[in-house]
Protein backbone atom coordinates (compact mmCIF):
# COMPACT_ATOMS: atom_id res chain seq x y z
CA UNK A 1 0.00 0.00 0.00
CA UNK A 2 2.90 2.34 0.65
CA UNK A 3 3.90 3.18 -3.12
CA UNK A 4 0.92 5.34 -4.65
CA UNK A 5 0.26 5.38 -8.30
CA UNK A 6 -0.42 8.47 -10.21
CA UNK A 7 -3.69 7.46 -12.33
CA UNK A 8 -3.52 10.54 -14.40
CA UNK A 9 -2.40 13.78 -13.93
CA UNK A 10 -4.16 17.40 -14.91
CA UNK A 11 -1.37 20.21 -15.33
CA UNK A 12 -2.93 23.72 -16.54
CA UNK A 13 -5.72 26.23 -15.57
CA UNK A 14 -8.84 25.35 -14.68
CA UNK A 15 -10.27 28.45 -15.95
CA UNK A 16 -9.63 26.46 -19.28
CA UNK A 17 -12.67 24.42 -18.67
CA UNK A 18 -14.19 27.36 -16.42
CA UNK A 19 -16.42 29.10 -19.52
CA UNK A 20 -17.72 25.74 -20.68
CA UNK A 21 -19.16 25.11 -17.53
CA UNK A 22 -20.59 28.34 -16.83
CA UNK A 23 -22.93 27.82 -20.01
CA UNK A 24 -24.22 24.73 -19.48
CA UNK A 25 -26.70 26.71 -17.01
CA UNK A 26 -27.91 29.28 -19.80
CA UNK A 27 -27.94 26.62 -22.40
CA UNK A 28 -30.42 24.50 -20.53
CA UNK A 29 -32.48 27.81 -19.78
CA UNK A 30 -32.54 29.06 -23.27
CA UNK A 31 -33.48 25.77 -24.75
CA UNK A 32 -36.67 25.50 -22.18
CA UNK A 33 -37.08 29.21 -22.58
CA UNK A 34 -36.95 29.52 -26.67
CA UNK A 35 -38.83 26.17 -26.97
CA UNK A 36 -41.58 27.06 -24.93
CA UNK A 37 -41.88 30.40 -26.76
CA UNK A 38 -41.64 28.58 -29.76
CA UNK A 39 -44.63 25.92 -28.26
CA UNK A 40 -46.95 29.38 -27.39
CA UNK A 41 -46.61 30.31 -31.04
CA UNK A 42 -47.53 27.40 -32.64
CA UNK A 43 -50.59 27.11 -30.29
CA UNK A 44 -51.57 30.91 -30.73
CA UNK A 45 -49.55 32.43 -33.90
CA UNK A 46 -51.82 35.80 -33.27
CA UNK A 47 -49.85 35.97 -30.00
CA UNK A 48 -46.10 35.74 -31.74
CA UNK A 49 -45.32 39.39 -31.39
CA UNK A 50 -45.89 39.63 -27.77
CA UNK A 51 -44.57 36.30 -27.17
CA UNK A 52 -41.06 37.05 -29.14
CA UNK A 53 -40.62 40.25 -27.07
CA UNK A 54 -41.41 38.53 -23.91
CA UNK A 55 -39.22 35.76 -25.10
CA UNK A 56 -36.18 38.53 -25.85
CA UNK A 57 -36.46 39.54 -22.85
CA UNK A 58 -35.83 36.38 -20.86
CA UNK A 59 -33.30 35.84 -23.10
CA UNK A 60 -31.26 38.77 -21.96
CA UNK A 61 -31.50 37.90 -18.35
CA UNK A 62 -30.12 34.62 -18.81
CA UNK A 63 -27.58 35.71 -21.38
CA UNK A 64 -26.35 37.73 -19.05
CA UNK A 65 -25.52 34.70 -16.65
CA UNK A 66 -23.13 33.35 -19.28
CA UNK A 67 -21.18 36.48 -19.95
CA UNK A 68 -20.65 36.85 -16.47
CA UNK A 69 -18.63 33.78 -17.07
CA UNK A 70 -16.62 35.47 -19.91
CA UNK A 71 -16.03 38.12 -17.84
CA UNK A 72 -14.90 36.37 -14.82
CA UNK A 73 -12.33 34.86 -16.95
CA UNK A 74 -10.72 38.26 -17.37
CA UNK A 75 -11.59 39.04 -13.90
CA UNK A 76 -9.85 36.28 -12.12
CA UNK A 77 -6.68 35.74 -14.42
CA UNK A 78 -4.55 32.68 -13.63
CA UNK A 79 -1.47 33.12 -11.48
CA UNK B 1 -0.72 -4.18 -4.14
CA UNK B 2 -1.17 -1.87 -7.38
CA UNK B 3 -4.46 -2.63 -9.54
CA UNK B 4 -3.93 -4.77 -12.69
CA UNK B 5 -2.72 -2.55 -15.86
CA UNK B 6 -2.14 0.45 -14.07
CA UNK B 7 2.16 1.03 -14.63
CA UNK B 8 1.36 -0.95 -18.12
CA UNK B 9 2.48 2.60 -19.58
CA UNK B 10 6.08 3.57 -18.97
CA UNK B 11 4.62 6.67 -16.45
CA UNK B 12 6.82 9.68 -17.38
CA UNK B 13 5.10 13.07 -15.86
CA UNK B 14 6.95 15.13 -18.90
CA UNK B 15 4.81 13.50 -20.91
CA UNK B 16 1.81 13.62 -19.00
CA UNK B 17 2.35 17.04 -18.57
CA UNK B 18 2.72 17.43 -22.60
CA UNK B 19 -0.06 15.79 -22.88
CA UNK B 20 -2.82 17.48 -21.09
CA UNK B 21 -1.25 21.01 -21.62
CA UNK B 22 -0.92 20.66 -25.31
CA UNK B 23 -3.91 22.46 -26.29
CA UNK B 24 -3.40 25.34 -24.23
CA UNK B 25 0.18 25.58 -25.12
CA UNK B 26 0.02 25.55 -28.61
CA UNK B 27 -2.55 28.81 -27.85
CA UNK B 28 0.00 30.15 -25.70
CA UNK B 29 2.79 30.13 -27.56
CA UNK B 30 2.46 34.09 -28.21
CA UNK B 31 5.07 35.17 -30.67
CA UNK B 32 7.72 33.51 -28.06
CA UNK B 33 10.25 32.52 -31.04
CA UNK B 34 9.10 35.37 -33.81
CA UNK B 35 6.60 33.06 -35.34
CA UNK B 36 4.21 30.77 -33.96
CA UNK B 37 -0.14 31.65 -33.19
CA UNK B 38 -1.03 34.60 -31.08
CA UNK B 39 -3.87 34.49 -29.44
CA UNK B 40 -5.90 37.02 -28.87
CA UNK B 41 -5.80 38.20 -25.20
CA UNK B 42 -7.42 41.32 -23.84
CA UNK B 43 -4.85 44.00 -24.38
CA UNK B 44 -6.74 43.35 -28.11
CA UNK B 45 -9.01 46.45 -26.36
CA UNK B 46 -6.44 48.69 -25.56
CA UNK B 47 -4.41 50.05 -28.27
CA UNK B 48 -1.68 52.27 -28.19
CA UNK B 49 -2.62 56.11 -28.11
CA UNK B 50 -3.14 57.79 -30.93
CA UNK B 51 -3.03 61.57 -29.69
CA UNK B 52 -2.63 63.58 -26.50
CA UNK B 53 -0.85 61.08 -24.34
CA UNK B 54 -0.72 61.08 -21.01
CA UNK B 55 -3.57 63.49 -20.72
CA UNK B 56 -7.39 63.33 -20.25
CA UNK B 57 -8.07 63.19 -23.78
CA UNK B 58 -6.23 60.17 -24.42
CA UNK B 59 -6.92 59.36 -27.68
CA UNK B 60 -6.77 55.68 -29.43
CA UNK B 61 -7.89 53.42 -32.23
CA UNK B 62 -11.47 52.64 -30.54
CA UNK B 63 -11.84 56.35 -29.97
CA UNK B 64 -11.55 57.02 -32.99
CA UNK B 65 -13.90 53.88 -34.63
CA UNK B 66 -16.50 55.98 -31.93
CA UNK B 67 -16.37 59.22 -33.54
CA UNK B 68 -16.31 57.62 -37.44
CA UNK B 69 -19.51 55.66 -36.22
CA UNK B 70 -21.12 58.37 -34.73
CA UNK B 71 -20.29 60.81 -38.09
CA UNK B 72 -21.45 57.85 -40.46
CA UNK B 73 -24.70 57.42 -38.63
CA UNK B 74 -25.34 61.46 -38.11
CA UNK B 75 -24.60 61.76 -42.49
CA UNK B 76 -26.98 59.07 -42.63
CA UNK B 77 -29.58 60.41 -41.10
CA UNK B 78 -28.80 63.87 -42.52
CA UNK B 79 -28.81 62.05 -45.81
CA UNK B 80 -32.06 60.43 -45.22
CA UNK B 81 -33.87 63.83 -44.31
CA UNK B 82 -32.41 66.31 -46.67
CA UNK B 83 -35.60 66.37 -48.86
CA UNK B 84 -38.55 64.92 -46.86
CA UNK B 85 -41.68 64.53 -49.19
CA UNK B 86 -45.07 63.16 -48.37
CA UNK B 87 -44.07 60.41 -50.91
CA UNK B 88 -41.24 58.70 -49.46
CA UNK B 89 -37.85 57.74 -51.96
CA UNK B 90 -36.17 55.26 -51.09
CA UNK B 91 -33.54 56.98 -48.48
CA UNK B 92 -36.37 58.24 -46.63
CA UNK B 93 -38.54 54.87 -46.82
CA UNK B 94 -35.26 52.89 -45.23
CA UNK B 95 -34.89 55.17 -42.58
CA UNK B 96 -38.69 55.18 -41.78
CA UNK B 97 -39.03 52.00 -41.41
CA UNK B 98 -36.03 51.33 -39.26
CA UNK B 99 -37.44 54.61 -36.98
CA UNK B 100 -40.78 52.94 -37.02
CA UNK B 101 -39.37 49.58 -35.85
CA UNK B 102 -38.60 51.40 -32.69
CA UNK B 103 -41.57 53.18 -32.51
CA UNK B 104 -43.92 50.67 -33.25
CA UNK B 105 -41.87 46.99 -32.00
CA UNK B 106 -40.00 48.78 -28.90
CA UNK B 107 -41.72 51.38 -27.25
CA UNK B 108 -45.40 51.28 -28.41
CA UNK B 109 -45.28 47.24 -27.68
CA UNK B 110 -44.06 47.77 -24.20
CA UNK B 111 -44.96 51.33 -23.11
CA UNK B 112 -48.38 51.31 -24.60
CA UNK B 113 -50.47 54.55 -24.71
CA UNK B 114 -47.24 56.38 -22.52
CA UNK B 115 -44.72 55.65 -25.28
CA UNK B 116 -44.86 59.32 -26.96
CA UNK B 117 -42.23 61.07 -24.38
CA UNK B 118 -39.52 57.86 -24.84
CA UNK B 119 -39.67 57.34 -28.61
CA UNK B 120 -36.81 60.11 -29.00
CA UNK B 121 -34.69 58.00 -26.50
CA UNK B 122 -35.21 54.62 -27.28
CA UNK B 123 -34.53 55.90 -30.85
CA UNK B 124 -31.22 57.19 -30.01
CA UNK B 125 -30.37 54.44 -27.86
CA UNK B 126 -30.84 51.68 -30.83
CA UNK B 127 -29.32 53.87 -33.59
CA UNK B 128 -26.55 54.66 -31.32
CA UNK B 129 -25.65 51.44 -30.13
CA UNK B 130 -26.05 49.77 -33.32
CA UNK B 131 -23.77 52.10 -35.16
CA UNK B 132 -20.92 51.53 -32.40
CA UNK B 133 -22.15 47.62 -32.80
CA UNK B 134 -21.80 47.37 -36.09
CA UNK B 135 -18.16 49.17 -36.42
CA UNK B 136 -16.87 45.48 -35.27
CA UNK B 137 -17.57 43.65 -38.35
CA UNK B 138 -17.18 46.41 -41.06
CA UNK B 139 -13.63 46.11 -42.36
CA UNK B 140 -10.97 48.52 -41.68
CA UNK B 141 -12.47 49.47 -38.56
CA UNK B 142 -12.53 45.71 -36.95
CA UNK B 143 -13.56 46.80 -33.38
CA UNK B 144 -17.44 47.78 -32.12
CA UNK B 145 -17.15 51.10 -30.56
CA UNK B 146 -19.24 49.46 -27.38
CA UNK B 147 -16.35 46.87 -26.87
CA UNK B 148 -15.19 49.08 -23.96
CA UNK B 149 -16.77 49.63 -20.92
CA UNK B 150 -17.15 53.26 -21.14
CA UNK B 151 -19.42 54.18 -24.10
CA UNK B 152 -22.39 51.12 -22.71
CA UNK B 153 -21.92 52.44 -19.07
CA UNK B 154 -22.73 56.07 -19.92
CA UNK B 155 -26.04 54.76 -21.98
CA UNK B 156 -27.18 53.01 -19.40
CA UNK B 157 -26.68 55.75 -17.03
CA UNK B 158 -28.78 57.84 -19.13
CA UNK B 159 -31.64 54.60 -18.88
CA UNK B 160 -30.44 54.60 -14.71
CA UNK B 161 -31.18 58.27 -14.52
CA UNK B 162 -34.65 58.24 -16.80
CA UNK B 163 -36.32 55.49 -15.45
CA UNK B 164 -35.81 56.62 -11.97
CA UNK B 165 -36.94 60.03 -12.79
CA UNK B 166 -39.72 58.21 -14.64
CA UNK B 167 -40.80 56.51 -11.51
CA UNK B 168 -40.72 59.14 -8.99
CA UNK B 169 -42.69 61.61 -11.70
CA UNK B 170 -45.26 58.88 -11.88
CA UNK B 171 -45.57 58.01 -8.45
CA UNK B 172 -45.60 61.77 -7.41
CA UNK B 173 -43.10 61.62 -5.07
CA UNK B 174 -40.20 59.67 -3.79
CA UNK B 175 -41.68 57.97 -1.00
CA UNK B 176 -44.13 56.84 -3.29
CA UNK B 177 -42.20 55.77 -5.89
CA UNK B 178 -40.08 53.77 -3.54
CA UNK B 179 -43.02 52.44 -1.23
CA UNK B 180 -44.47 50.81 -4.61
CA UNK B 181 -40.86 49.16 -6.16
CA UNK B 182 -39.36 48.01 -2.74
CA UNK B 183 -42.68 46.76 -0.72
CA UNK B 184 -44.56 45.28 -3.72
CA UNK B 185 -48.42 44.88 -2.53
CA UNK B 186 -50.35 41.77 -1.86
CA UNK B 187 -47.13 39.87 -0.21
CA UNK B 188 -47.46 38.70 3.41
CA UNK B 189 -45.62 41.50 5.20
CA UNK B 190 -42.75 38.86 6.36
CA UNK B 191 -41.72 38.05 2.99
CA UNK B 192 -40.34 41.67 2.69
CA UNK B 193 -37.24 40.75 4.79
CA UNK B 194 -36.45 39.00 1.54
CA UNK B 195 -38.24 40.79 -1.75
CA UNK B 196 -37.05 44.25 -0.38
CA UNK B 197 -33.36 44.25 0.26
CA UNK B 198 -33.37 42.16 -3.42
CA UNK B 199 -35.55 44.69 -4.86
CA UNK B 200 -33.48 47.28 -3.96
CA UNK B 201 -30.04 45.44 -5.91
CA UNK B 202 -32.43 44.95 -8.57
CA UNK B 203 -33.05 48.70 -9.10
CA UNK B 204 -30.42 50.34 -7.56
CA UNK B 205 -27.65 48.40 -9.08
CA UNK B 206 -28.60 45.20 -10.99
CA UNK B 207 -30.32 47.07 -13.85
CA UNK B 208 -28.02 49.44 -14.84
CA UNK B 209 -24.93 46.81 -14.30
CA UNK B 210 -26.38 44.68 -16.53
CA UNK B 211 -26.88 46.43 -18.73
CA UNK B 212 -23.61 48.18 -19.22
CA UNK B 213 -22.05 44.43 -19.01
CA UNK B 214 -24.67 42.44 -21.10
CA UNK B 215 -23.58 44.97 -24.05
CA UNK B 216 -19.46 45.16 -23.73
CA UNK B 217 -19.42 41.29 -22.67
CA UNK B 218 -20.93 40.28 -26.11
CA UNK B 219 -18.94 42.78 -28.05
CA UNK B 220 -15.68 41.61 -26.23
CA UNK B 221 -16.49 38.01 -26.94
CA UNK B 222 -17.22 38.59 -30.79
CA UNK B 223 -14.12 40.49 -31.53
CA UNK B 224 -11.92 37.64 -29.64
CA UNK B 225 -14.28 35.08 -31.79
CA UNK B 226 -13.22 36.79 -35.09
CA UNK B 227 -9.89 37.29 -34.21
CA UNK B 228 -8.95 34.34 -33.65
CA UNK B 229 -10.67 32.77 -36.61
CA UNK B 230 -8.36 35.15 -38.75
CA UNK B 231 -4.90 34.69 -36.21
CA UNK B 232 -5.73 30.53 -36.67
CA UNK B 233 -6.29 30.76 -40.40
CA UNK B 234 -3.03 33.03 -41.02
CA UNK B 235 -1.49 30.76 -38.90
CA UNK B 236 -2.40 27.21 -40.49
CA UNK B 237 -2.05 29.13 -43.95
CA UNK B 238 2.05 30.30 -43.07
CA UNK B 239 3.47 29.02 -40.34
CA UNK B 240 1.82 25.06 -40.58
CA UNK B 241 3.09 22.78 -42.96
CA UNK B 242 1.90 19.41 -44.63
CA UNK B 243 -1.67 18.47 -44.02
CA UNK B 244 -3.07 20.92 -41.46
CA UNK B 245 -2.40 23.84 -43.79
CA UNK B 246 -6.17 22.08 -44.90
CA UNK B 247 -7.46 23.11 -41.65
CA UNK B 248 -7.08 26.61 -42.43
CA UNK B 249 -9.73 26.61 -45.15
CA UNK B 250 -12.09 25.42 -42.29
CA UNK B 251 -11.13 28.42 -39.93
CA UNK B 252 -11.42 30.79 -42.91
CA UNK B 253 -15.22 29.77 -43.28
CA UNK B 254 -16.05 29.86 -39.97
CA UNK B 255 -14.51 32.99 -39.79
CA UNK B 256 -16.70 35.04 -42.21
CA UNK B 257 -19.76 32.51 -40.32
CA UNK B 258 -19.06 34.43 -37.26
CA UNK B 259 -18.82 37.87 -38.86
CA UNK B 260 -22.50 37.26 -40.26
CA UNK B 261 -23.29 35.97 -36.54
CA UNK B 262 -21.79 39.26 -35.44
CA UNK B 263 -24.10 41.27 -37.69
CA UNK B 264 -26.65 39.76 -35.72
CA UNK B 265 -25.44 39.87 -32.90
CA UNK B 266 -24.95 43.65 -33.50
CA UNK B 267 -28.84 44.03 -34.22
CA UNK B 268 -30.37 41.78 -31.94
CA UNK B 269 -27.98 43.89 -28.44
CA UNK B 270 -29.24 46.77 -30.00
CA UNK B 271 -32.68 45.56 -29.96
CA UNK B 272 -32.14 43.78 -26.39
CA UNK B 273 -30.64 47.14 -24.83
CA UNK B 274 -33.35 49.58 -26.19
CA UNK B 275 -35.86 46.83 -24.96
CA UNK B 276 -34.90 46.30 -21.80
CA UNK B 277 -34.93 50.26 -21.51
CA UNK B 278 -38.38 50.43 -22.24
CA UNK B 279 -39.29 47.60 -19.67
CA UNK B 280 -37.53 49.81 -16.90
CA UNK B 281 -39.20 52.72 -17.29
CA UNK B 282 -42.34 50.63 -17.76
CA UNK B 283 -41.65 49.04 -14.41
CA UNK B 284 -40.70 51.76 -12.41
CA UNK B 285 -43.83 53.57 -13.70
CA UNK B 286 -46.49 51.46 -13.82
CA UNK B 287 -48.33 51.05 -10.49
CA UNK B 288 -48.35 48.03 -8.37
Amino acid sequence: MADSTILAEVVGNVATIGYGLATLGPGIGLGILIGKTVEGIARQPEVAGQLRTTMFIGVAFVEVLALLGLIAGFLFPSA
Amino acid sequence: MRRRGVDRRPHDPEELVLYTAATTRLLAAAGESGGGFKAPTIAEFFPGVIAFEGTLFEFNRIMLVRVIGAVALCLLFWAASRRVSLVPGRGQGVAEMALDFVRVNIAQEVLGKDSRRYVPMLTTLFFAILAFNITGVIPLLNIAGTSLMGLPLVLAAWVYVVYLAAGVKAHHGVGAFLKSNLFPPGVPPVLYLLITPIEILQVFLFRPATLAIRLTANMIAGHLLLVLSFAATQFFFFEATGAIKAIGALSLAAGFAFTLFELLVAALQAYIFTLLAAVYINLSTEAH
